[in-house]
């Protein structure tokens, strides 16, 4: 896409000053946030915070005229298709086809991204592999279990290699073993691949000493920062207690209205 | 993008339309019912209650499961239009909307590519239904299996995108029983499937310009036209006018600024 070429340094995701509402529901109000190349960044919020909201609008569900959103430096506005092109998404809800295989349902993705069979193929074998699916390809979905639906779907975001990957809530309803495996290999690709990651959760334990932290409530960005730095300003010596006074304090902030 | 990459992501979508078509069993066998019953069951007890004069294109009398016979395909084909698009916004398969979409490919091009993707679907169903119909003495001549193909293919389009654009903008027929109810029934029968629009016209004038004016009425006669070698051209024109006006509607309302995906998550 020859747009007018954003800078090649361009990190993978910056939301500016984001504000979005459902008629009178504010749903989203001046959210900035930014995902590094490498990042493995939390999208922290308890349900209704307006996680999904974000994601909709990050991947062009729907847009919003207040605020902006850059992916690698292009708006999603002006150039979706080249921003779309770097992504790979990992939506809340199942998206994979039960009647179709694992394969069928790759290869529908690989052609939504033009990409030829070939390719397609030898990228859906690495991707299976990786995900430890690789020996049933030929499988129907709904023979799976619900942890294995997932690392489908997360192989499917992989497989047009992009570089920023959205995960919204991918652990949602996955015994202990599939969410570790999941959180390990994405943290694993971020490193890996340099790829710039945002998951959001509602699940505390899930950000890393390492991660960078974006908490979400009501609406607004209450804190966002590395781990410590977060800890530091809340001054609590973990992030569950943090997590808690940062959201207290925003909602006395905000009139503590409910959403 | 390149033409290629359009082409491959064009296929992609059809097969998938039809891959989903022969795994979901229960679709495909409804699908074929739903006609054939019509045929064996209404069209044989109506056969001595309605003679049907002859009008075009048919040249000798003839009975009446001859004459509901292209109804019953445009009516396959609304079926369709209605399943495979409204399907999209029924929440299980909500899901299957946002990856269509986040596809990189511009939004017309993937709607445009869905709607082709069902039409595939909805001629191939067509066809096997003129199959069976034949043993029930539904015997247009062989040119006009063939001369039937575009008028499908076009009657299809337009009855596709009428279910793109009520997916969009129509929340409340999110069943389809709903969709049944306000839109097929109404659709099928204020039109010519059932019966010649002549004889429509001596008990109703208000219902036959009803008629005049349906989409369906005119899908059905584009049809049933081709399917004796007979070219409808006021047919073909309204139904391509329809159908334009239906594509830019159902492209305005998936519109990322408005229509169905803001509107539906707001709903949430």
């Amino acid at each position: 896409m020859r747009d007018a070429e954003p800078p090649p340094e361009a990190p993978p995701l910056v939301v500016e000053r984001l504000s979005h509402a459902f008629g009178a529901r504010q749903a989203l109000s001046d959210v900035s946030l930014s995902v590094g190349q490498g990042d493995f960044t939390v999208l922290l919020g308890l349900n209704g915070a307006g996680k999904t909201t974000l994601f909709a609008l990050i991947t062009r569900l729907y847009h919003s005229r207040n605020g902006a959103i850059r992916v690698f430096g292009h708006d999603l506005q002006k150039n979706a298709q080249a921003a779309l092109r770097r992504m790979g998404v990992v939506f809340q809800q199942a998206t994979l086809d039960l009647d179709l295989t694992i394969e069928q349902n790759l290869f529908y993705h690989a052609a939504l991204h033009g990409m030829p069979r070939g390719e397609a193929i030898a990228r859906i074998g690495e991707e299976l592999a990786r995900v430890g699916l690789a020996a049933r390809r030929r499988e129907r979905v709904r023979l799976l279990s619900g942890g294995q639906r997932r690392r489908v779907e997360l192989a499917r975001a992989l497989i047009h290699n992009p570089s920023l990957l959205l995960l919204d809530e991918p652990t949602v309803g996955l015994d202990m073993a599939s969410r570790q495996f999941l959180l390990e290999h994405v943290r694993a690709l971020c490193h890996s691949r340099g790829l710039g990651v945002l998951w959001a959760t509602h699940l505390i334990d899930e950000a890393a000493p390492d991660s960078r932290i974006v908490i979400l409530h009501q609406g607004r960005v209450v804190a966002s920062g590395p781990h410590e730095g977060i800890l530091a300003e809340a001054g609590e010596p973990t992030l569950k207690a943090a997590f808690d006074r940062l959201i207290a304090d925003g909602a006395a902030a905000t009139g503590g209205e409910p959403s | 993008m390149t033409a290629l990459q359009y082409a491959r992501c064009l296929a992609g979508i059809v097969r998938r339309e039809a891959l989903r078509w022969l795994n979901q069993r229960g679709r495909f066998v409804s699908a074929l019912v739903r006609p054939l019953v019509w045929l064996a069951i209404f069209a044989a007890g109506f056969h001595f209650v309605l003679g049907v004069s002859i009008i075009p294109p048919y040249e000798t009398y003839i009975p009446y499961e001859v004459y509901i016979a292209p109804g019953l395909l445009a009516m396959i084909q609304l079926f369709n239009g209605m399943q495979s698009s409204l399907s999209m916004v029924y929440d299980r398969e909500m899901g299957s909307m946002k990856t269509l979409m986040i596809s990189p490919f511009p939004r017309w091009f993937l709607l445009v590519a869905k709607l082709l993707a069902g039409v595939a679907v909805s001629v191939v169903q067509a066809y096997i239904f003129m199959a069976i119909a034949w043993f029930w003495d539904i015997e247009p001549p062989l040119s006009g299996y063939l001369a039937v193909l575009p008028a499908l293919i076009l009657a299809g389009l337009m009855l596709g995108a009428l279910g793109l654009v009520l997916s969009s903008f129509i929340r409340q027929l999110e069943n389809f029983a709903g969709v049944m109810n306000f839109v097929i029934f109404p659709m099928f029968f204020t039109s010519s499937a059932l019966y010649p629009l002549w004889r429509v016209e001596e008990a109703s004038p208000v219902i036959y310009w009803l008629s005049e004016i349906n989409p369906f009425t005119h899908a059905t006669e584009l049809i049933r036209f081709a399917l004796y070698d007979r070219f409808n051209v006021l047919s073909a024109l309204v139904v391509t006018v329809y159908l334009v006006v239906f594509v830019a509607l159902a492209v305005w309302g998936y519109d990322p600024g408005r229509g169905l995906m803001a509107r539906r998550a707001g709903a949430e």
